[in-house]
Formats: C-alpha cells, sequence, structure tokens
C-alpha cells in the first residue's frame, strides 16, 4: 500500500478527508487493540503502514495514540518498529500519553533479543519528554554494560539523547565518565566512533560553563587519544574514519617527525572512493604542513590527482562538493595548478553551478604561458546557449584582460564579442571595455573605433548603456558622432528608467561639452532642464551641481568633472585575506560552498563540534603582511559578493613568498585556563608605569599624571579572563569606536628578538587575559589584534599592535567601550607586554 | 551530523519524511522544494546541491527522478552529507530491487526501517547492505521492472545483449527468486563515460575517460575475489616506463573493501564483495586514446535567408560492435524558421527533428554499426538577415549515444577469480563492458 496520493499533501487535520479518515483508523484500531486472535497481526500492519503514510505526508495522526499503544503489545518486530517510529514522531506533543509507553519500552529494554533491546532503548531516547527523564537512567546504564555491541551503540547515542533533553541529568548521573571509558577501551569501533560524537558534542556545549568540559574537550586533543584513533582508524566504517580525521586536523604534532608518521599512515586515505575520506585526509595534510613551507606545496601537488578524480566521478551534485574545494586551492595557490588549467574546462551539459566555478578557476590559473589558450576556450563559451554563463565568460575574459597577460590578443577578442549580434554578449562586452580603458587608456583609439559603430539603440541593460555613455563623453573627441548621440539619448530622457543611465548621461554631457561646446551646448541645456525636473534625488541634485557649477566658472567646471585621469593599476578586491583564511580554517565544511566562515551563517551553538578555538581564542594563522592587513570595514559590505575579483592575480603570487609566514595555530588554551591568577589589577603593578614608556609619555607631554589627578582614581581594572568576542563583532566595534589612546612603548628586546613567529606572544598575552583576534606580518614587523573585557561587565577594549622587533618598540592604538578605563588598560596591557620574554 | 532526511517526488510531495533531532522547524520540505523549483525560473539554471535558507542547510541529490534531502543547522561536511545521501539511495535500491517513485511508494515501511539503522541522532551508523540485512525485517515489494526502465547504468545492458538475464541487474539482494533459490552470480561492468572536444579542423583539443569497474554481488557467503587488469597498466603520468598500447591512467581510487597488496606487483585486485552494488575502482584517463565517432559539421549560407548543415558521422570502431541510442544535437541560428531535411537514401530508424523552442536540430540513430558513415543534410530558412558571422551563432554539435561490450581506454579485466568454496561451486560471472558520451562536442 502506497501513501495517498498528493492532493492532500498540505491537508490539516480540519480538512474533511484527512479527519474523517483518522477517526476511521482510530475506530479499526480500537477493534484490534485486543484481539489476540490468529492472523490479527496481518490487519494491523496494514493500519499500522496506513498511520504512518498519512504522518508522512503530514496529517496529524496524533489523536490515535492511545490506540497505537493498545495495539503495541505484540511480539511482531515489524508491528514494533513501526509503533515505535509512531510514538517518536508524537510524544514530544503529547507527553502525557506517552507516559503509557514508558511501560513497554522499559520492559522491551530487558528482552532477550539484543535487537528488541537496542530498539526499544532507541525509542526510549527518542521520546523528547522532559518529565519522563528518569525512566531514562535506568535503562541507558544498563545499556551502556550491555554485551552486545548493537545495544551499547544505541545507548551511546541515546546519552546523548539524554543530554538534549535534561543536561543536567546526563551530567549528574556521571555518563561521561562511562562514555570516555568505552571511547577509549570499547572493541567495537561503531561504539567508539558514537562516543566520540557524543563527548564531542556535549563538551562542546558544557565548555562554555564548565572548565572541566572544556579540559576535557581538549584532552581528546591530546597525543595519547590522537595516536589511539589514528592506529585504529582502519577499523573504523568510512563515516567514522571522517570523524577520526577531523579530529586528528586539530591535533598539534610536536614535531615535524611526527607530521612525516601521520601523513604516512593517512596517505592511502587518499586513494578512497567516497570524497568526504579524501577531503577529511586532505585537511589534515594541510593543516599539520602548514608551518612547513615545501612540505605544504608537496601536498598541493599530491592531492591534485585524488581531487581531479573525484570530481570526475560520482554524482554531479558530489563533485560539485569536491569541486568547491578544490576551487578553494586553485584561488589560494594559482600558480600550482596553472598548467592543470584544461582540467577546469566546462563541459557543455554540466550544471551551472559546476561550470561557475570553473570559470572562476580559469581566471585564477591565468597566467603568461596560458592566457592564450584559456581565453580562445572562454570565447567559445560566449556563444553558448546558456546565457548567463555566456556572460560569465565574457566577464571571465575580461578580469583575466585586466590581469595584465596578453591584454593585446584579449582587447581584439572583446571587439570580436561587440560584433557579434547577441545583445547579452555586446551588453557584458560593453563593461568591460569600460573597465578596460580605465586601466589601460593606451587601448582607447581602437576600442573607440569599434564601440562607435554600435547603436545605441541596441543596448539596453542599464549597466552596458551607462558603460556606452561613460566612453562616449570620456572619449568624444574621438568620437565622431558622440554629441549627436547623447542629444539623441537626451530627447528620450522620460523613456530612461535608470537612474544610474541618466547620471552617466549627464556627466558625459558635460565632458563632452568642454571639449566641443558648440555642438553640444545645446544637448547640455537640455540635460540640465531634464535633470533639474527629474524626479530622483541624486539625478535631481547632480544637475543642480552642474547648473551652479557652470554658473561660477565654466573652467573650475571642467576641472572638477573632467579632471585629467590616472590610469587604474588594481581594481578593489572584494574580499578580504582574512575572511580568506578563515575559510581555509574550516576546509571540508559548509564555508567552502558558500564562500562565508561560518560565523556568517550558523548560530553559535550549531557551529559543529570541531569549531575549537572559536569561543576562546581566535587565532587566524597569519598569511596577510603587515601592510596588507585588512581595515575591517570592508568586510561585511561585501559578504555577499564573494566572487574573487581582479585583484587576485597578485596576492596569488605572493603566497609563495608570504609561506613562510604560515604559523600552524595555537591550541595552548589549556595553559590559560588553568592559570587562575591572571587577573591583573592596577594595583599589583610593581612600580605602577614601565620606565621607559613613562619616558616617552614624559617626552611627548602627553601628561597623563595630570590627568589622573584630576579625574578620580578608577576602580583597579580586572580583566575577565575568558573574555569572548567574534570577529564580525571586533570588526564592527573597530569601525564604530574612537581611538582612545594612542602610543608608542617598547618591548623588552632580548623577548622580541626571538619572535620569529607571532604565537608565543600571543600566549604571553592570553595569560594576561589579553586576546588576540587577528595577526598578520613577517619580521620585522609585525601587526596583530587584540581584545579584551571587563571582568565584572561586558566592556570591550580593542587593541591594534604594531611591533617592530628590530627596534623593539610597539605602537599601539586602544578603542574602549568604556573611555575612562583605557588608560588603566593601557598600563595593564604594557605591562603585560613589557614582560614577554622574562622567564 | 544531519537533522532530517527526506524523499521528494517530482512534484515535491514526501514519500518518506524523517526527522532525527526535531531542530528545525516544520515546513522544511515545503521551503526547499519551492526553493528548488523557483531557482531555476530565476534564471540562476539548476538549484546547487547546497544551499542555506535562514540558517537551515539543504543538502540535496537527484537520483531516479526523486530528490533525496538532508537538512542541518551546524556547519558540516558537504561531501559527507551528499555521499551520505547517494549511498542512500544506492542501499535503498539495494533492497528494492528497482528504485523509483513506485517501489518507494510501495515499501516505505522498509525504508523507515533502513533509515533508523543507517543514522541515529543525525550521526552516521552503518551504511552497509550486508550489515543492514539482520536489522530489517520488511520484505521488499518488488515491483514490475519491465514496466519502468530502471535508472543508472544498468539499464543499457537490457538492449543490446541477448544473453544477459535483462531482469537480474534489477533484482533485490534480499528477496529471493519466485519459486527457487537464489541463483550465484556476480556481475563486474566497466563503465566508461568519454568526454572530448573536436576543434572546428577535427583535432583533439581536450580528451578524458571517466571509468568505473562497478560490481554487484549476489553470492552467499562472500567468498573472496581477485580481479586482474592488464599487467601493463600504468598509473600517474611519467610514471612507469610506458612501452607503445600501454593503457596508463592518470589517477584511481579504490572501494573500502579492496586490497592492493598485489597491485603493484601485477595489478590485481582482491576482494571480499559486500552484498550490494559498488564501485570496485574509479578511474580517471587523459592520454590520447582512439574515439569511437568522428564527426565533421559544417554549416554554410546558402543566398540570403538560407543556409546549409551538412554533418558527417564516423564509426571508428570494429564492425562486430554497434552503439545504440546515439542522439546528435545542434543549436542553429536563433532566427531560423523551417529546417528541410535530407536524409541519405536507404537510411533506416533515423529521426530527424528541428526544436522550435530552443532552436535546436535533433539527429537521432537508432543503431549504429562500427566502420560506418552517416550524413545529414540540412537546409536552413531564417526570418532575418544574418549580418555577422554565421558560425558564430551556431553550434557546436554534441553527441549522446551507448556503446555495449566496447570500451575506448582499453581497460580490461583479463580474469575473475572466486575462491572455490566446493569443486562444484561455480557461480555465473558476467564481465561487461559499456561505453557512454558524457560530453562528446565538436566545434564549427
Amino acid at each position: 500500500m502506497a501513501p495517498p496520493a498528493q492532493s492532500h499533501r498540505s491537508a490539516s487535520p480540519s480538512q474533511p478527508s484527512g479527519k474523517s479518515e483518522v477517526s476511521d483508523l482510530k475506530s479499526q484500531l480500537r477493534q484490534l487493540a485486543g484481539n489476540r486472535a490468529p492472523g490479527v497481526d496481518d490487519s494491523k500492519r496494514e493500519l499500522f503502514k496506513k498511520v504512518i503514510s498519512y504522518m508522512t505526508i503530514g496529517i496529524d495522526v496524533s489523536s490515535l495514540f492511545g490506540e497505537m499503544v493498545m495495539c503495541s503489545a505484540t511480539s511482531d518486530i515489524v508491528l514494533k518498529k513501526m509503533c515505535y517510529l509512531y510514538v517518536g514522531n508524537y510524544a514530544k506533543g503529547n507527553p502525557d500519553l506517552a507516559l503509557l509507553t514508558i511501560n513497554f519500552l522499559q520492559r522491551d529494554c530487558k528482552d532477550v533479543d539484543p535487537m528488541i533491546r537496542g530498539l526499544a532503548l532507541r525509542s526510549l531516547c527518542s521520546l523528547r519528554v522532559a518529565n519522563l527523564v528518569e525512566y531514562l537512567v535506568g535503562p541507558l546504564e544498563l545499556g551502556l554494560k550491555d554485551n552486545n555491541s548493537y545495544v551499547r551503540m544505541v545507548a551511546v547515542i541515546g546519552v546523548l539523547k539524554l543530554y538534549h533533553i535534561s543536561a543536567s541529568t546526563c551530567v549528574d548521573e556521571d555518563f561521561l565518565a562511562t562514555l570516555k571509558h568505552l571511547m577509549l577501551n570499547d572493541p567495537d569501533t561503531q561504539v567508539v566512533a558514537n562516543c566520540l560524537s557524543a563527548l564531542q558534542e556535549i563538551w562542546s556545549s558544557e565548555a562554555s560553563t564548565s572548565e572541566e568540559a572544556s579540559r576535557e574537550r581538549e584532552a581528546l586533543l591530546s597525543k595519547p587519544v590522537v595516536y589511539y584513533f589514528l592506529n585504529r582508524i582502519k577499523e573504523f566504517s568510512e563515516w567514522a574514519q571522517c570523524l577520526v580525521l577531523e579530529l586528528v586536523a586539530k591535533y598539534v604534532p610536536s614535531d615535524s617527525n611526527e607530521i612525516f608518521d601521520i601523513m604516512n599512515l593517512l596517505e592511502d586515505r587518499l586513494q578512497h572512493a567516497n570524497g568526504a575520506v579524501v577531503l577529511a585526509s586532505i585537511k589534515v595534510f594541510m593543516q599539520l604542513t602548514l608551518s612547513m613551507t615545501d612540505v605544504h606545496q608537496q601536498v598541493y601537488e599530491r592531492i591534485k590527482a585524488p581531487l581531479l578524480t573525484l570530481v570526475s566521478s560520482g554524482s554531479p551534485e558530489q563533485s560539485y562538493a569536491v569541486l568547491s574545494h578544490l576551487h578553494l586551492l586553485v584561488i589560494r595557490a594559482p600558480y600550482i595548478f596553472s598548467e592543470d588549467y584544461k582540467h577546469f574546462y566546462c563541459q557543455y551539459n554540466e550544471p551551472s553551478y559546476v561550470k561557475k566555478l570553473k570559470l572562476e578557476m580559469l581566471t585564477a590559473v591565468a597566467n603568461e604561458s596560458n592566457t592564450y589558450e584559456i581565453v580562445t576556450e572562454l570565447c567559445e563559451y560566449a556563444a553558448n546557449v546558456d546565457i548567463p554563463i555566456a556572460r560569465e565568460s565574457i566577464r571571465a575574459v575580461g578580469k583575466i584582460a585586466l590581469q595584465q597577460y596578453d591584454v593585446n590578443a584579449i582587447v581584439d577578442r572583446l571587439l570580436q564579442f561587440l560584433e557579434m549580434e547577441k545583445d547579452y554578449v555586446t551588453a557584458e562586452a560593453l563593461v568591460l571595455v569600460k573597465d578596460l580603458l580605465r586601466k589601460y587608456p593606451q587601448w582607447s583609439h581602437d576600442c573607440i573605433a569599434v564601440v562607435g559603430n554600435i547603436s545605441s539603440k541596441n543596448v539596453q541593460e542599464p549597466k552596458a548603456k551607462a558603460a556606452l555613455i561613460w566612453m562616449l563623453g570620456e572619449y568624444s573627441q574621438d568620437m565622431h558622432d558622440a554629441p549627436y548621440i547623447l542629444e539623441n539619448l537626451i530627447e528620450n530622457w522620460d523613456e530612461e528608467h535608470s537612474a544610474e543611465v541618466r547620471l552617466h548621461l549627464l556627466t558625459a554631457v558635460m565632458k563632452c561639452f568642454f571639449k566641443r561646446p558648440p555642438e553640444t551646448q545645446k544637448a547640455l541645456g537640455a540635460a540640465l532642464a531634464a535633470g533639474l525636473a527629474d524626479f530622483h534625488q541624486d539625478v535631481h541634485d547632480r544637475a543642480l551641481f552642474y547648473y551652479r557649477l557652470l554658473q561660477y566658472n565654466v573652467s573650475v567646471a571642467e576641472h572638477v568633472v573632467n579632471p585629467p585621469k590616472q590610469a587604474v593599476s588594481v581594481f578593489a578586491d572584494t574580499h578580504s585575506n582574512e575572511i580568506k583564511d578563515r575559510i581555509f580554517d574550516e576546509f571540508n565544511s559548509l564555508s567552502v560552498v558558500y564562500q562565508k566562515p561560518s560565523y556568517m551563517f550558523t548560530d553559535k551553538e550549531h557551529r559543529g563540534p570541531f569549531e575549537f578555538s572559536d569561543e576562546h581564542v581566535n587565532l587566524s594563522p597569519g598569511t596577510e603582511s603587515a601592510d596588507t592587513v585588512v581595515p575591517a570595514q570592508r568586510v561585511d559590505a561585501n559578504d555577499k559578493d564573494l566572487l574573487l575579483s581582479t585583484a587576485e592575480k597578485d596576492e596569488g603570487r605572493d603566497a609563495s613568498s608570504n609561506g613562510s609566514a604560515y604559523s600552524a595555530p595555537s591550541y595552548d588554551i589549556a595553559a590559560s585556563q588553568t592559570q587562575k591568577e591572571s587577573s591583573i589589577s592596577n594595583s599589583n603593578i610593581p612600580g605602577n608605569t614601565l620606565p621607559s614608556s613613562s619616558a616617552i609619555d614624559d617626552l611627548l607631554g602627553l601628561g597623563f599624571p595630570i590627568e589622573t589627578a584630576t579625574t578620580p582614581t578608577p576602580p583597579p581594572l580586572n580583566l575577565n579572563q575568558k573574555a569572548i568576542l567574534d570577529p564580525g563583532t571586533f570588526q564592527q566595534k573597530w569601525r564604530q569606536l574612537p581611538i582612545s589612546l594612542s602610543q608608542e612603548c617598547s618591548i623588552n628586546p632580548e623577548g622580541v628578538a626571538s619572535l620569529t613567529a607571532p604565537n608565543a606572544l600571543l600566549r604571553h598575552m592570553q595569560s594576561h587575559s589579553i586576546h588576540c583576534i587577528a595577526q598578520g606580518g613577517q619580521p620585522p614587523n609585525f601587526k596583530l589584534f587584540f581584545f579584551a573585557q571587563k571582568a565584572e561587565e561586558s566592556s570591550t577594549f580593542l587593541v591594534e599592535c604594531i611591533i617592530n622587533t628590530s627596534s623593539a618598540k610597539t605602537q599601539i592604538k586602544i578603542k574602549a567601550d568604556d573611555q575612562s578605563a583605557s588608560q588603566a588598560f593601557s598600563t595593564l596591557f604594557q605591562t603585560a607586554l613589557s614582560k614577554f620574554g622574562f622567564p | 551530523m544531519i537533522s532530517q532526511f527526506f524523499v521528494l517526488s517530482q512534484r515535491g510531495d514526501n514519500i518518506v519524511f524523517r526527522d532525527y533531532r526535531g531542530e528545525i522547524q516544520k515546513g522544511s520540505a515545503e521551503i526547499f522544494f519551492r526553493k528548488v523549483k523557483f531557482w531555476k525560473e530565476d534564471g540562476e539554471g539548476d538549484a546547487p546541491p547546497v544551499f542555506n535558507v535562514d540558517g537551515v542547510s539543504y543538502f540535496h541529490v537527484k537520483v531516479a527522478g526523486l530528490l533525496f534531502v538532508a537538512t542541518t543547522r551546524v556547519n558540516v561536511s558537504p561531501s559527507l552529507v551528499l555521499e551520505l545521501l547517494q549511498r542512500i539511495a544506492r542501499v535503498i535500491k539495494d533492497y528494492l530491487g528497482v528504485l523509483n517513485e513506485d517501489s518507494l511508494r510501495k515499501n516505505f515501511v522498509l525504508v523507515y526501517e533502513l533509515l533508523d539503522e543507517v543514522i541515529d541522532f543525525g550521526y552516521v551508523q552503518r551504511t552497509s547492505t550486508e550489515v543492514l540485512k539482520s536489522y530489517v525485517f520488511n520484505e521488499p515489494i518488488v515491483v514490475d521492472a519491465a514496466r519502468l526502465p530502471p535508472p543508472g547504468p544498468g539499464s543499457i545492458f537490457m538492449q543490446g545483449t541477448k544473453r544477459m538475464p535483462g531482469t537480474a541487474i534489477t533484482k533485490s539482494v534480499v528477496a529471493n527468486e519466485p519459486g527457487g533459490r537464489k541463483r550465484e552470480e556476480i556481475f563486474v561492468d566497466v563503465i566508461e563515460k568519454i568526454s572530448i572536444t573536436f576543434s572546428s579542423s577535427g583535432y583533439i583539443l581536450t580528451c578524458e575517460i571517466d571509468g568505473t569497474i562497478q560490481m554487484k554481488s549476489y553470492l552467499t557467503g562472500n567468498p573472496e575475489i581477485r580481479l586482474a587488469l592488464n599487467e601493463d597498466l600504468g598509473i600517474g603520468r611519467g610514471g612507469s616506463s610506458s612501452h607503445a598500447g600501454a593503457v596508463i591512467l592518470d589517477d584511481c581510487n579504490f572501494h573500502e573493501s579492496v586490497h592492493l597488496d598485489s597491485f603493484d606487483v601485477n595489478r590485481t585486485l582482491a576482494l571480499v564483495p559486500p552484498d550490494g552494488e559498488f564501485p570496485v575502482m574509479n578511474y580517471r584517463m587523459t592520454q590520447v586514446f582512439k574515439p569511437p565517432f568522428r564527426i565533421t559539421a559544417l554549416i554554410e549560407e546558402a543566398g540570403s535567408l538560407k543556409a546549409e548543415v551538412i554533418i558527417k558521422l564516423h564509426s571508428a570502431f570494429s564492425s562486430s560492435i554497434t552503439a545504440n541510442t546515439v542522439l546528435i544535437q545542434m543549436p542553429l541560428p536563433s532566427f531560423t524558421t523551417r529546417i528541410s531535411f535530407d536524409l541519405e537514401p536507404g537510411a533506416v530508424g533515423n529521426t530527424t527533428d528541428f526544436n522550435q523552442a530552443n532552436k535546436r536540430l535533433e539527429w537521432g540513430l537508432k543503431k549504429i554499426v562500427g566502420g560506418s558513415e552517416h550524413t545529414l543534410r540540412a537546409k536552413l530558412t531564417f526570418s532575418q538577415e544574418s549580418h555577422g558571422n554565421i558560425v558564430k551563432e551556431a553550434g557546436p554539435v554534441s553527441m549522446t549515444f551507448t556503446i555495449p561490450m566496447y570500451n575506448a581506454s582499453g581497460l580490461q579485466v583479463k580474469y575473475l577469480q572466486i575462491a572455490k568454496k566446493s569443486k562444484t561451486y561455480n557461480p555465473y560471472r558476467w564481465v561487461r563492458y559499456v561505453t557512454q558520451a558524457n560530453s562528446y562536442v565538436a566545434r564549427l
């Protein structure tokens, strides 16, 4: 029997059909409830199936709860299973009735058949009713000790379910210790894997309130535990292997021998047919070798072939997931993939989400040697029947042109696009030619000849029209018809719906006027009149502005509207390095597919069991050099536009030299956690301020002593040692708050001399309750961002700190929620900094 | 970790719906379906397999016209979830024999049983058809396989080769054959998909073969199997000393159960095949090979408002082999209004069509024997004068086909050895080859 057809898919119980059928079922179930005649199970099966099928399509059959439970007294396992499924679905909404099921479930938990025991225990724990928790504890305890691995497997997940119903019961009954014991001792690998999943989930959610939990969670990353898992990895199912590999990726080995041992052990995982296993292994390889530039490069080479194989085997969906990761790597290190460009050619039958990724990859890998072929290929796609892809391809050609390789040949091709009789091709090409001219004005002659032949009537898309109008204004001296075309456009002012186009029209006619006044004067007058009457505020304002400017002085107006321009050398990058690094840190997760770090699309509690570093320290392995640390402003403005843009190329090449700045993320959370004495107060500081820094203060005549004298002495400042701040908030605050203090200070020269990578400093500062959120740079200049919070209230301090290791000088800028406390904080900060490097 | 799993029909009905964690609000299936449906209408092409709506990530794979969907709020590995969805579909197919809407509706209780064991509270427990057997009690209700051709590579064997029992590949691993004991047999299919692009002058611009050695075992007692491939098989570019004629794969990967101990020595794979269908090995080859078809296409203006298209097709494989279900398509200029086709005299099993909606010429050939040549001429009528280059307005020509008992890479299964339980034990073994077009394109 099949679920009823779709007609009443969204049927609510109020719908007549659904309702009458449910009450029908109710009476039939009643009749069968007490019946023990032979063959009755078969009729029950049919009825149960009907109930489940209604449940599936969304008809509310919860009113049958009593009858279903009554019918469940049976030894037929198929019936039992259907009943369990039903009960699990509706118990939460019917807590009173759910009590009815406890009895038979508890009895089944003691059945001789382990399968019945397991099934019953699973259903018992799935009831999700808080006041039935007391009935769970006993069966769970037995289940965890059961001699059958199936029952133990179910019981372990049962503990996790219990935790979600009542966390306190789960913790108080000491189930976690049992799970930990099972994890390290059970012979069945699925039991072990379930323990790991459950403990990670529980400890992660407990960690914010319990120090013990966060210690336990970190202990999962200790060498003995990680090695215990690694040594058995092949006994685990492929899914559990992924779990183990995720854990290993967070492990920080003590030396390079360890790193190579782990990589050798996992080498054959790269040949696994399951893409999830391969990607999880790649993540381990990537993370382990972050600080070893050469080996890291070799890892890229090694994983190329397996990734390409996964992309071309399997379903389009699977291959998309892998391709997204390959895309990330290509964008990160395009030079490594520049010879593999043919693999990124689009196939005509691929879905457009795949083609889009491939086009971006082709753009990224283009270099001196392959540009010609790549552009030739992209030009083929421009005639594609798939119009969005055709457009993307033309844009890709433009981006490559802006990357400065073989511009000559590309300009020719772009001009050919303009001559193609497809309006979307012309439109895209126009926009590109405009960008190209802004960067390479020397091409204007060739371009203008072709652009001049385009009839503006054939250009309808606002962006393209605006581009054409811009060129008409900019090159009006070279385009014979320019004033007349503009005039024509102005005549149709009222039919032009896009404000962007009208704005461009105003500017273009102005520019044209300065170059060819007699021919343009009439058009200019008409444009200004139309602009002044325009209902759009910006258009109106611009027209008024031009009008008054012209009234005031024509040559000044020319200087304002059409000043000599410099060619644009680099177009702004849309995506900060900070964000790219975070996405890379979250390799093998949705972040890669969405091209966003997880904090942008998940709630805090759902960030997954592996987000260890997130709540405590925010260390993104620094790859940016000091001068490219991103002023956070741009980041969220561009969240939506994650396409990599034109400036990409140069960075790609930088990556090789920057490689040495990779540093393994520090996981030294334990150290800071256990250090309970980390709250420093002002009064504890010997001598209050350092000689060096106070000397500078005096020198600069900043007069801080006076300031402290006039204001009442602030209470001692205590910092919260477990302060939490996500990068988004940091960026927002940094943008909003004014600088309350900016000064220079010194640090211990011996300490700083050993500062080849900032990680040691980060740990040091963290022990003073000052946390790093981002860092970058290479010797001798490092740039770090720190934050701290007051212990008593959620008042935050933000610090930008630039360290020059050769001069042992530091520049700090402090921003604070509570401005009055910033001086006290500054002192704390400098004291902490000055102690760095002293044993 | 996933939150929900459900299967939707093409029209968006829930066929099965399982909520594992109860953390996603009601109506997720409707939200998902509406999003997928309108994605295309918004001009964005197909919905990607993973997308996020209001903090909920939706994963889906399309199998046999059904949507297999998982949801989560957590930042999980997308590969893991998509592999899992594909695996669930395969396990269900192993049980039901045929996977389609009808069979799923008939067996939804069994599917719930499977889902209960495969995932618990969102965590994968096990996905092996074999292991699951002892936990699943519903008998599959087998649907009539002949009525609906099953999807997937298995179906291609049903047309060409008569000696193959057509229903074999669609039989459930658990259901007993009506009126008899289980037949001991094992299928090894070498399935290759060709992607190739010819330039306008007929040169090969890019070519790739993506192959899978797929196994489906109905052997009781799980005997060990040895599968020997070409001894001179090379792996990795610039790897072994390649002599002429050797097959060199770029790369390959293997199923969990495969032991590679002797693979490096004599290219033999040893494995104990689990029940059900699974890929033993996936491989990829970009070494130049002889393409099964050569296409040459031409479009020329023939006076005002007229043009002529000539497509020539040459089959370059042995005459003992026949290609099936050949279809050639070519996009034409958007201002094409009418076509008159001109086939060769004596052509049989040819169909020609002009698809007005998307301005595409379609030429179908039921069968093509090796070593033959076929030509299609078509006269086009335009509604407007073409100003630009007409060649840029048309093409490229693309082709789909299936060639049973042929593979282009040259990879061979030299022998298939089954560890014998007794002298009389002699199960049926089927080793079959098939080649399909993935992206087979000739530019103008």
